[in-house]
């Protein structure tokens, strides 16, 4: 080891990984839907690009984790943003390319994606 | 990059109840349902909460499971990591709320804990140095050997008012400023880690669940006092700790935190590990470093103090286990850090090991002039059965008993010796009264006869707790005149703060029924 920042540059490297198990109330939760229905419409990958996604970039206090069957079957996979103070937003009929517009413009951007929110699919 | 993390506890207590065998299963499970690219099993140390063992902590949920068996691991790999459902039946009820499951820390047992010695159990695998840095590992040791002179660490001890945590409570500080005041071509940094008092394991959590954390300490030990050699004594009855303190040291070598020219600053330390071989006696200073010199482990008397003659003669000092994991934060955050937290004298936190009648057995760490009725009844979830408190033991085999009238005594170093009760407060051994286990006139009417032994031990002949565990027994080893040795060995409490005391007095074990008493001497 030869200086701080070659420390630091571990510390960066390994923060996705351990800041994982951090617990917090000021956390983004994201959470998709993993119940039979969810699975079948192809959740599995929209989780795993979700929660790469955050890793990759290194976004603090968010967490994305799994849940069961929301009731709206039709509108698997879901996802559903939970921000601390503000109201749940839900997206659906999400695929990997959809996570990662979410991911850039919503969880980065501050952006809520309208065009995939439940409401927009509602009508 | 995974997205869920399952932290199974490795820790001496859920190894014993199974938890590397949940741990094989898991991993297989996981397999079997592809998923171990996603989901990724960390062997971590001690959690706390030993009686519910197996531990289990799925994150990022931070779903806390007990009492995990292999069979339960195929339903968590199936509904939780599958379908993200947590399976209700296994999680710690504590967390169980009307709302659905609470976070660990708004729990009984964690809410009123605050963890510095104890940050990284049962959060980072230990065998991993990376996991280590990313919770700021190193950092202390970077800050001290680019920033800083010897003599500021030193002050920073010295304010935070830190003082050692294997018993005696001298400040850590002035240990270190009279060692670094010594002048010689070498001197030596140890870690006192024989942790030899029955039912306590404060030290070995911390060897097994951030290891790195004690050598860490001891470089900027070594910085500060001007050694370059250290050395760990731990008792080779912890298997785990030795395992993962050697992993720890060759990973520190292989990065360059241990060995020469440390952060490109000239400074050079290496550790190296020493075992114990069971003699209780090794727990004390001198006897310890005699120990590592090769020689029979016995006491001498002092003056000269290890930071004048120690270990070879050279300039010594030696902390205990839990003080080291102390001081990297100290180093990190500040002495008015450490010193806003705490009682007046008693500065920080201490960690304890509850055992005997009580809900909780485990680990917690607390801060200073938490009361024992706040530890018992909150953190320690009270005495099983409804039955009522009568007295806690603490401070191992030289402490005493606290009864129902010093309840609410704020727990530190200086009002443990008021109410008659031992400076190390290191374990609780809760003697409750109930119909089928003795009252604690029973346990006053066994000390009788072994305080008739006691004076007969005292008559110069050395005792050791005979591990058959058959009632009463013990062996009388046939050498050492070790009293004559030091003649501060008045088992009086006036002398022990010295630390020149070295058998102090006689305690009685009484652990769940009872079949074991130990007659003990402590340094």
């Amino acid at each position: 080891m030869k200086s701080l920042e070659e420390l630091k540059a571990i510390r960066e490297k390994m923060q996705g990984q351990v800041g994982l198990r951090a617990e917090s109330n000021a956390q983004t939760r994201v959470v998709v839907g993993m119940a039979t229905c969810g699975i079948a419409s192809g959740a599995r990958p929209v989780l795993k690009t979700l929660s790469d996604a955050v890793q990759e970039k290194q976004l603090k206090d968010i967490s994305v984790t799994q849940t069961g069957c929301i009731g709206l079957c039709q509108y698997e996979p879901i996802v559903e943003v939970f921000e601390p103070g503000k109201e749940k937003i839900t997206y659906v009929h999400m695929n990997p390319e959809k996570a990662l517009d979410v991911v850039n413009k919503h969880l980065i951007g501050g952006h809520p994606v309208t065009a995939y929110m439940l409401q927009a699919h509602e009508a | 990059m995974y997205r869920s993390h399952v932290l199974v506890c490795g820790g001496t207590g859920c190894t014993s109840s199974g938890s590397l065998k949940v741990i094989e299963t898991l991993n297989s499970e996981l397999k079997a349902k592809n998923l171990e690219t996603e989901v990724c099993v960390v062997e971590t140390g001690c959690h706390g909460l030993c009686a519910l063992g197996p531990i289990m902590i799925v994150y990022p949920e931070g779903t806390l499971y007990t009492m995990v068996k292999p069979t339960d691991v195929p339903e968590i790999v199936e509904e939780h990591l599958l379908k993200g459902r947590v399976v209700t039946r296994l999680v710690y009820d504590e967390t169980v709320t009307e709302n659905g499951i609470s976070s660990l820390n708004e729990t009984n047992f964690y809410k009123k804990q605050h963890r510095i010695a104890l940050r990284n159990c049962g959060v980072i695998n230990p065998e991993n140095i990376e996991e280590y840095i990313a919770t700021g590992g190193y950092e202390a040791l970077g800050k001290v050997l680019t920033e800083m002179k010897p003599m500021d660490v030193i002050q920073i001890l010295l304010d935070s008012g830190l003082r050692g945590r294997g018993g005696a409570g001298f400040p850590t500080g002035l240990k270190w400023k009279f060692a670094a005041g010594n002048q010689a071509d070498q001197k030596y940094v140890c870690c006192n880690a024989d942790e030899g008092d029955p039912g306590a394991f404060m030290d070995r959590s911390v060897l097994e669940g951030d290891p790195h954390v004690v050598l860490e300490a001891m470089a900027i030990a070594g910085y500060a006092i001007g050694s370059t050699q250290g050395y760990i004594y731990v008792r080779a009855e912890y298997p785990i700790a030795v395992k993962r303190l050697q992993i720890a040291i060759d990973q520190a070598r292989e990065y360059g935190l241990l060995g020469k020219n440390i952060f490109d600053t000239g400074f050079d330390f290496d550790i190296e590990l020493r075992l114990g071989s069971g003699a209780f006696v090794c727990g004390e200073e001198t006897a310890l470093m005699r120990s590592i010199e090769g020689n029979r482990g016995e006491p001498r008397p002092r003056p000269p103090f290890p930071a004048v003659k120690g270990l070879f003669a050279k300039p010594t000092i030696l902390n205990n286990v839990e003080t080291w994991a102390n001081i990297p934060q100290i180093i990190l955050n500040g002495p008015e850090w450490f010193a806003a937290m705490g009682t007046e004298k008693s500065k920080g936190t201490k960690v304890f090991a509850l055992g005997g009648k009580i809900t909780n057995t485990g680990l917690v760490e607390i801060p200073m002039g938490t009361t024992l009725r706040e530890i018992i009844y909150d953190i320690g979830g009270g005495i099983p059965n409804g039955k009522k408190f009568k007295a806690a033991q603490t401070g191992g085999p030289s402490g005493g008993c606290i009864s129902t009238e010093n309840l609410d005594v704020p727990i530190d170093y200086d009002n443990l010796i008021a109410i008659g009760s031992m400076i190390a407060i290191k374990i609780y051994l809760l003697i409750v009264k109930s119909v089928e286990s003795p009252c604690l006139s029973d346990i006053y009417g066994i000390v009788v006869p072994v305080q008739q032994r006691y004076r007969f031990v005292q008559r110069r002949l050395f005792v050791k707790f005979d591990p058959q565990y058959s009632f009463l027994k013990f062996t009388v080893m046939d050498y050492a005149d070790i009293f004559n040795a030091d003649s501060g060995c008045r088992q009086n409490r006036g002398n022990r703060g010295d630390g020149s005391g070295f058998i102090d007095q006689i305690a009685v074990q009484h652990v769940g029924t009872l079949d074991r008493t130990d007659i003990l001497h402590r340094n």
